[in-house]
């Protein structure tokens, strides 16, 4: 009786394995507080391309934490130095752990060397969101771009990161392409490390 | 007994963060300086090291006399960086 199924004691705090975490957000909680982000930077902007960088600069900062946190709960202590494995880190992982599932496609891109593109059929942030037509290509996305950005620039490979509509033939909703321009220092040591 | 004798932490872009004397080493009066000047000395050697390899601790990276710099890189690049004096070093690991 004494002991039995009690939990491992630690003697020191820094033994203790991480904790999970919460898994799971309520999604209604989550749409509520990212509208009301999304319409108080309306009030703050002026133009379409003003809105889409601060939503990236808030993405931003939830990239650089996320990037440390999963690698220390998720990867076990290991670091990222390539280009593929990066992108496969954000497309499993990070989509994981922050959307429940992974990201439906990662592409390169045919035309340039240094264009890689994460493809999902809707982006969770855009399911309760609707464009009015006189905000021609804007996208909620913005907020996702900023993640991956701030993933990408706090792993050490600087990149442009964008999202885009792309009209799906036999769909209603156009799917969601995050489309990544690294750095060409990046190219370059990944080239010298071949 | 382990003891170190100046830690740093170093922001991705170059900025300390962070920065303790630790340990029962006996503070002389230029040490302080002359660690700062060795640790950021060592900044380069880390950089470039710590693209060849995904391992986060990186040991023995550089040394200045009896002084030996190692390194935990984390995830973001925050580097935090610390200096041992040798004969512990060579107690710890039988080899330098």
């Amino acid at each position: 009786m004494i002991g039995v199924g009690k939990m491992k004691q630690y003697a020191n705090v820094l033994d203790r394995p991480l904790s999970k975490g919460k898994q799971e957000v309520s999604l209604s909680a989550f749409a509520f507080l990212f509208s009301e982000l999304v319409q108080y930077n309306q009030t703050q902007v002026d133009n379409i391309a003003e809105l889409e960088r601060r939503l990236e600069d808030a993405g931003y900062a939830v990239g650089a934490r996320v990037l440390e946190l999963l690698c220390h709960r998720e990867k076990g202590n290991r670091r990222e130095t390539r280009l593929l494995g990066i992108l496969s880190f954000i497309h499993s992982t990070v989509w994981k752990v922050l959307f429940g599932k992974v990201a439906d496609s990662l592409e390169k891109g045919t035309e340039h060397e240094d264009e890689y593109m994460i493809s999902e059929k809707e982006l969770l942030v855009n399911r309760f969101i609707s464009i009015p037509k006189d905000m021609g290509a804007f996208n909620c996305g913005a907020f996702v771009a900023g993640i991956v950005k701030g993933v990408l620039d706090n792993a050490g490979f600087p990149a442009v990161v964008t999202a885009h509509f792309v009209p799906v033939d036999g769909q209603q909703r156009p799917r969601t392409t995050i489309l990544i321009k690294f750095a060409e220092e990046v190219l370059r040591r990944e080239a010298r490390l071949g | 007994m382990a003891s170190t004798a100046c830690f740093m932490i170093v922001s991705k872009n170059d900025i300390p963060i962070y920065e303790a004397e630790v340990g029962t080493v006996p503070k002389k009066e230029d040490a302080a300086h002359q660690h700062q000047f060795i640790l950021h000395a060592a900044l380069d050697i880390v950089q470039d090291m710590a693209w060849t390899t995904s391992a986060m601790f990186l040991k023995a990276i550089d040394r200045f006399n009896d002084l030996v710099v190692s390194v935990y890189v984390s995830a973001g690049h925050i580097l935090s960086l610390f200096s041992v004096y040798l004969m512990l070093c060579m107690s710890l690991s039988g080899n330098t």
